[in-house]
């Protein structure tokens, strides 16, 4: 999600916005949330010095220089009987980190992997992204982010158990040595570490700790079944949605039709009447509406007392958004000057050999995760308690304060498994969070002095905002006969995510999202000149899986196969000859995926063909050799070969899953039904019947295969999606001779 | 007063007769393994098997279960089905739940439609996509509910 160009800068943007969200004094956090994770699976870490405590608030002096993000406290949990509970930094909604995480500690810690558990943090500072200040999950960073720091978490836990034994047998704790679960020493004693963790973490916490030779690995880089396997195979796993507190009631909220509109009057009579609702409260909604809650015991009262409310609208002041309308202005924008990313020299164009004139559009995409968005607010005279499962703890945390008119460490976020999320979870303006304070906060004062949780309905998830932002991509291109490319002059237009919102200092640069661009041009040599437009749109809009990489790995790569289909050129071979010597990782996972799928070996059934495309997302590359045909004049995918170099794959299991599932992902752009649109201000889908999304009878073959490496890992939660849809797309227009401009796919 | 009966226990509820099952389950009766993800039946996260078939529970109203045996996922994989175990225990070998959000719905739709085989019948790849095309996975678990469901069916052959 977050990729920016200067990645020192974001940052600095989010230590803003702490700062900013600081209270005057910084009081000490109250030492609750510490104390309820320690207490809660076994007392092993629950009876800790108080410095090192202090410590894992972020509160206290640091003593031995450590960051609460370093302080096994806070990270490990061993309990009497040797179970091994590793605390997450972050979200687990589907990528699979509340495996990955605990196998990276676990290594280091030469722990019992059959004793391995996880849970997920909360907003204290130890859970906060070491390299970002704040807990963010996000642009594909758990793993990037947290390898070394959950090693050296592991190895200082391990340490201590080797201290704590050394001193019970009063031996030299350089004699002894640990495997599964176990200290052991020369002469054949054994401890379990249950049975040392109490005195282990009652030692002082060493700040340098000497880390394994990869080579010595046991549990990271073998294929690894997730922890939560079984609970999520037979209803057992709990997600935000389903929290249950006592007298906990249920709000629906009805929104207005067009994004920002003035309600002007409710008639809710009928709402009243119906049996469970307790009561009906207009409510302050994102970007400066206002909307109706239905309070009641029951998602079913209160979405029925919703359906009888009679409101009327005030829309005259409400920009009122038509996608043809809006495509025409992203036309005539696209034509005129604007803000430059990159520049070159364009005359060599107009006496090119070849040129290539494309337009492409882009439209809006819902995130659509399968778990219904949702919030569970708790108000106390004095703080506040959220659940929910959500990719930035922190900031909704933070919104919540503001919300609430509290300060922030009187607000407690309960990070709970969310459902997918795909960045719909991770939303700068916090914009359902709020939206159940705000609830919580109308309901309280009516007298109801309970929980209340928030629950969207799949329409207004659907109708809600905070899309995919719709582009229109033109580029003319010069090249010569044997394909070199003498100008490419481009224009993008769509607007900017991050303008408007905390990030944007550390995005927007000259007036350019890097959410937007990232994923033009690099890593092929191009003269290309690059104009950006960021037009406002009353349309909210968010990162959505691989963000910008959605629609420029589409235009990059299918612009590039189709050079070398105008050359008459080998579209491997054309885009290896680009890469040259200076990319070996793109090179190695497109060689990989060539040989794996038989590309220029195998000869294809009559009608099918293949296609092929490249493209780097934070900082992994993936490459795809696909098998397509046109079916009763409609696409299909028949087959994929994917060659992924992430480094080192911590757990290889879970990398396949990613691929197969951001494959998919990217095959959703290009289905019939993938889109949202918009008349006369209002949205036209309201559901899966007519916002699409894939199901299994579109599920390609797809073969997974990993490019060895023993650097240190990058992320895999967004790189298997941009380039599924323009290798498609190249084996589409290799059959029909014409190339798929359109989103979703429309055959000329 | 209606009277639901789940995984062999009789409730009485005093609930609106439209209420959908769903919603007696999760809000009601505390059973929160069957999941809402559309309210319109047309993404099967919260399937549940009605006297055996498998249904959508949030279009179905409690008043369509007077007489009959609801069953949900909690009792379809806690050991005592036969084939509910087998489909539960193909999910874990495969791996198959990323999110997991939607899980719950894909087991007891491939566990209704393993019951609805005759005895040691293996299904084809077509018919198994066939039985699992209402259940809407968005992390993209495709490929392994498949191989899972094929898996199943042959543990129980």
């Amino acid at each position: 999600m977050l990729n920016p160009t200067e990645p020192h800068e974001l940052p600095r943007a989010l230590q803003h916005l702490l700062a900013r969200s600081q209270p005057e004094t910084a009081a000490p956090l109250a030492r609750r949330s510490f104390l309820k994770l320690a207490g809660a699976g076994g007392l092993a870490l629950g009876v800790f010095p108080r410095l090192a405590m202090a410590q894992a608030d972020g509160a206290g002096p640091a003593a031995g220089g450590l960051k609460p993000t370093e302080q096994p406290a806070a990270f490990v949990q061993i309990a009497p009987n040797g179970e091994v509970t590793v605390t997450l930094n972050r979200l687990e909604f589907g990528q699979g980190v509340q495996t990955a995480l605990p196998m990276i500690l676990a290594e280091e810690l030469d722990a019992d992997w059959a004793l391995v558990r996880s849970r997920h943090g909360n907003g204290d500072a130890a859970y906060a992204d070491p390299r970002f200040g704040l807990a963010i999950t996000g642009g594909s960073t758990a793993i990037k982010h947290s390898f070394t720091q959950y090693r050296e978490l592991g190895a200082r836990a391990r340490a201590m158990l080797l201290a704590a034994a050394a001193a019970r047998w009063n031996v030299d704790a350089a004699t002894l040595r640990t495997s599964a679960g176990q200290v052991l020493a020369p002469d054949g004693r054994k401890l379990g570490y249950g049975e040392l963790a109490e005195a282990a973490m009652a030692l002082p916490v060493p700040e340098k700790v000497t880390l394994k030779d990869p080579k010595d690995f046991r549990l990271i880089g073998q294929p690894t079944s997730r922890l939560d396997a079984r609970a999520k195979s037979s209803g057992r796993q709990d997600f935000g949605i389903d929290v249950r507190l006592p007298g906990q009631l249920t709000a629906v909220v009805a929104h207005p039709p067009v994004f920002g509109a003035k309600l002007v009057s409710v008639d809710d009579g009928a709402a009243r009447a119906v049996k469970g609702v307790k009561a009906v409260l207009r409510v302050p909604l994102d970007r400066g509406a206002e909307g109706v809650a239905v309070v009641a015991d029951g998602y079913w009262p209160a979405k029925q007392g919703r359906d009888a409310l009679k409101l009327q609208w005030d829309t005259a002041a409400a920009e009122k958004v038509d996608s043809e309308r809006q495509l025409a202005q992203y036309r005539e924008l696209a034509g005129q000057g604007g803000a430059r990313k990159f520049d070159a020299d364009m005359a060599p164009l107009e006496r090119a050999p070849h040129r290539i004139e494309a337009e492409f559009v882009f439209p809006y995409l819902a995130h659509a995760p399968m778990e219904p968005l949702n919030c569970t607010v708790q108000l106390a005279k004095d703080g506040a308690q959220l659940w929910l499962g959500t990719q930035f703890p922190g900031v909704d945390g933070m919104a919540a304060a503001r919300t609430l008119g509290l300060k922030p460490e009187q607000v407690q976020v309960h990070v709970q498994a969310a459902g997918g999320g795909f960045g719909r979870r991770g939303n700068p303006s916090s914009d359902y969070v709020v939206e159940a304070c705000q609830v919580a906060k109308a309901a309280r004062t009516a007298g109801l002095d309970v929980p209340v949780r928030l629950l969207w309905s799949r329409e207004d998830d659907i109708k809600g905002g905070y899309y995919r932002p719709m582009h229109l991509h033109r580029a003319r291109i010069g090249f010569d006969a044997q394909g070199k490319v003498l100008a490419w002059d481009h224009a993008l237009v769509g607007q900017s995510i991050t303008a408007g919102t905390f990030f944007e200092g550390a995005m927007v640069k000259d007036g350019i999202d890097a959410t937007a661009v990232e994923g033009l041009r690099d890593p092929y040599p191009l003269p290309m000149r690059l104009t950006v437009h960021h037009p406002k749109v009353n349309v909210p809009v968010l990162w959505w899986r691989s963000v910008g990489s959605t629609h420029t790995a589409f235009v990059m790569e299918t612009l590039i196969d189709e050079i070398a289909r105008t050359t008459q050129q080998d579209p491997v071979a054309y885009r290896l000859q680009l890469l040259g010597d200076k990319h070996p990782r793109h090179r190695a996972a497109l060689q990989l995926a060539v040989d794996k799928s038989g590309y220029g070996k195998t000869k294809l059934p009559a009608g099918r063909a293949w296609g092929v495309a490249v493209h780097e997302s934070f900082e992994t590359v993936v490459a795809y050799v696909v098998q397509a045909s046109v079916q009763k004049g409609s696409p299909v995918l028949h087959r994929v070969t994917a060659g992924v170099h992430c480094n080192l794959a911590v757990n290889p299991r879970t990398v396949e899953a990613q691929v197969q599932g951001a494959a998919l992902m990217g095959l959703s752009m290009c289905l019939p039904g993938a889109a949202i649109t918009l008349k006369d201000g209002v949205v036209q889908q309201s559901n899966f019947g007519d916002f699409a999304v894939p199901r299994i009878t579109d599920m390609p073959e797809i073969a997974v295969h990993v490019v060895p490496s023993a650097e240190p890992p990058t992320g895999m939660g967004e790189p298997g999606l941009p380039p599924l849809a323009p290798a498609f797309a190249n084996a589409i227009a290799r059959l029909t001779g014409k190339p798929v401009r359109d989103m979703p796919f429309k055959l000329a | 007063m209606s009277i639901l009966n789940v995984n062999g226990r009789a409730h009485t509820l005093d609930a609106d007769p439209a209420t959908p099952i769903l919603w007696a389950l999760r809000d009601t009766l505390g059973l929160t393994g069957t999941k809402f993800g559309c309210g319109a039946a047309l993404c099967g996260a919260c399937t549940v098997h009605l006297d055996g078939q498998a249904v959508r529970s949030c279009v179905t109203p409690i008043s369509a279960a007077q007489g009959k045996k609801i069953t949900t996922i909690e009792a379809a994989t806690d050991g005592s089905d036969r084939v509910g175990a087998a489909v539960h225990a193909a999910w874990v070998k495969h791996d198959v739940a990323q999110c997991g959000y939607c899980q719950s719905g894909q087991v007891m739709s491939a566990t209704a439609f393993l019951k609805s085989l005759p005895k040691g019948k293996q299904p084809s790849a077509a018919e198994i996509d066939g039985a699992m095309a209402g259940n809407i996975c968005r992390c993209g678990t495709y490929a392994r509910i498949r191989a899972a469901v094929a898996d199943a069916a042959k543990t129980l052959a």
